[in-house]
């Protein structure tokens, strides 16, 4: 089987944004908290490899700290999403055209009819601004998504000549979607998972933008971009780096994503990207 | 036809009501008390009855329910708490910001969007194709937040072709497009690079359709059959999601009207929800959700009208 470049290039980008979050476990060059005020705004050079923020703070650290903080919060809003929207799905299509299944629909409508963002502002106007909130806040709009894919997805499946033997053999139609639904529908999940993460990513980095992420001194690429905005004509370094970081990531996922897709289903590919 | 339209609108109407009531029940219950959340913890007991009873807390849950959805239906959404004017004046001045620049984006967008797809699709795994969807990925992966700074940086701070922030009001209207042009640009280029990898796809389905080839074994040209015939069929799905990009520019440009200190309706927002000015939020999201319920409930109509198969689909 041929394996598509962008599927390479997908999964290296991630797998080093990967590698940055778990290096900063360990490891960083310098420490992200500590101020030297009288070394600030030093552009990228040997001994700080991006340079200084106004603090002084070493960015290539931070970058790998972020990258931390990134992963935290899109990992547990996308498994938010996926343990509460993979079981109403699995259920409303397990039950097509009943009550449940039409309650669920309307429930997902009217979650998509809501504005994320202001929402999410709401969240953190309400229980503060934090991680935490954010990570609701990012959740509660995976939840639909999920759902929605999964009925789609296992909803096909319930016609098929396996499920029909599966009844036969007595088997309840929760063990059906447990057994026999959920792992064919997986690569599907895999999927989507991969790119909501990289839209939680996204949606992170605007939260933490506008201050509603993570709090300092914890870093983050959103709040990075946001201080860096008043000092952007002084010293674009500070601005353009925690940018480029957040596009390559959001890039890989989205690529490898798609790549994986085709990957599974080669009927699907159509050609480049 | 009617049938449908009925449906459709009976449908309209439930999501709204149910919209209204989470509004109201999230913004009413889970602050605890609402005239406390909006004066903070060091209030004198006087200024909280006051305020108790401007916001109609001493009347009972429903009624107050009852007496916000009536007061929208004739326009009327309240006082704001913090502005001391009335809310429907604040988002309609608000609006006069929003809407402008939401279709001045989605106007580039569909500009962009609409060749770049057809061509990617009419060079199908060509190098023009290889080279727009590369850059799609990026400008899909681009948060417009940043976008926007950058281009802050290049036009407005290095070139001074624009201003970097503010708006000065509709009496003179080509500073007012000019302001809002970088914005535009910024909120456009992510969502023309979704829209027209939505193109690219839609046209190459409808390319392998069977009307297509016959076209072809008429005689037309690839040319000729992909502007006569597979184009406006591909457009369906494409309107689909310029509805739903339209309602999300107009909620979604939050973070760009705080780059550029626009003063729209998503800022309204954000300052009325760190003032914890709760009638302006609940109002303010409101209007939001009921854009895009509408938007939806529209393209549905539009499309029934068009295509006769998508009635017997009603909900």
């Amino acid at each position: 089987m041929r394996v598509a470049p962008s599927l390479i290039i997908g999964a290296v980008l991630s797998l080093a944004f990967v590698v940055m979050a778990l290096v900063s476990l360990v490891w960083t060059p310098f420490d992200v908290t500590a101020l030297a005020v009288g070394n600030r705004l030093v552009p990228p050079g040997d001994a700080h490899w991006l340079g200084t923020d106004h603090f002084g703070r070493d960015i290539f650290s931070m970058i790998l700290v972020g990258a931390r903080t990134s992963i935290a919060v899109a990992l547990v809003a996308v498994g938010v999403g996926m343990v509460i929207g993979v079981p109403l799905g699995l259920t409303a299509a397990s039950r097509a055209g009943s009550w449940f299944d039409d309650l669920i629909m309307r429930g997902n409508d009217l979650v998509f009819a809501f504005p994320a963002l202001i929402i999410a502002i709401l969240i953190t106007a309400i229980f503060g601004p934090g991680a935490i909130n954010a990570i609701i806040a990012i959740g509660i709009f995976n939840i639909p998504v999920f759902a929605r894919l999964t009925r789609g997805a296992a909803l096909s499946l319930w016609t098929r000549d396996f499920i029909l033997a599966a009844r036969l053999a007595g088997k309840g139609r929760a063990r059906i979607s447990l057994e026999h639904i959920l792992p064919n529908v997986s690569n599907t999940l895999l999927v989507q998972a991969t790119i909501q993460f990289s839209l939680a990513i996204l949606a992170e980095a605007g939260l933490a933008y506008v201050g509603l992420g993570a709090q300092p001194p914890v870093p983050s690429w959103g709040r990075m971009l946001a201080e860096a905005q008043t000092m952007i004509a002084l010293a674009p370094h500070v601005a353009l780096v925690p940018g480029l970081a957040i596009v390559s990531t959001v890039l890989g996922l989205n690529l490898f994503g798609d790549g994986l897709r085709d990957l599974f289903d080669p009927r699907l590919q159509r050609g480049p990207a | 036809m009617t049938r449908f339209l009925l449906c459709r609108t009976i449908s309209l109407l439930a999501s709204l009501l149910v919209a209204s009531l989470v509004i109201f029940l999230v913004l009413e219950v889970l602050p605890g008390d609402p005239a406390r959340f909006m004066l903070g913890l060091n209030t004198s007991p006087e200024a909280l009855a006051a305020l108790r009873e401007q916001l109609g807390l001493t009347a009972p849950l429903p009624a107050r329910y009852l007496g916000w959805l009536a007061g929208m239906a004739v326009g009327d959404f309240g006082i704001s708490y913090t502005y001391r004017v009335p809310v429907a004046d604040l988002i309609v001045e608000r609006l006069w910001v929003s809407l402008p620049l939401a279709l001045y984006a989605l106007t580039l967008s569909t500009l962009i969007a609409i060749p770049v797809g057809v061509l990617a699709a009419a060079n199908r795994n060509g190098l023009i194709d290889f080279s727009a969807m590369g850059l799609t990925q990026i400008g899909i992966a681009l948060p417009n937040f940043w976008f926007a700074m950058l281009l802050v940086l290049a036009f407005a701070v290095n070139l001074r072709w624009f201003s970097s922030g503010g708006f000065p009001g509709w009496q003179d209207p080509g500073a007012a497009v000019r302001a809002l042009t970088l914005p535009a640009i910024a909120l456009a280029l992510p969502q023309a690079s979704i829209l027209a990898r939505v193109m690219r796809s839609s046209l190459i389905d409808t390319l392998d359709e069977d009307y297509v080839r016959t076209a072809r074994a008429k005689g037309l040209t690839r040319g000729q059959a992909l502007w006569r015939h597979a184009l406006r069929n591909a457009l369906i799905p494409v309107v689909t999601i310029m509805g739903l990009q339209f309602s999300f520019l107009l909620a979604g440009a939050i973070i760009i009207e705080n780059v550029f200190y626009l003063p729209g309706l998503g800022r309204l927002a954000f300052q009325a929800i760190s003032a914890r000015d709760l009638i302006v939020v609940r109002s303010v999201v409101m209007i939001l959700v009921f854009a895009v319920i509408t938007i939806t409930f529209l393209v549905d109509i539009a499309y029934a009208l068009i295509d006769p198969r998508l009635r017997r689909r009603a909900p």
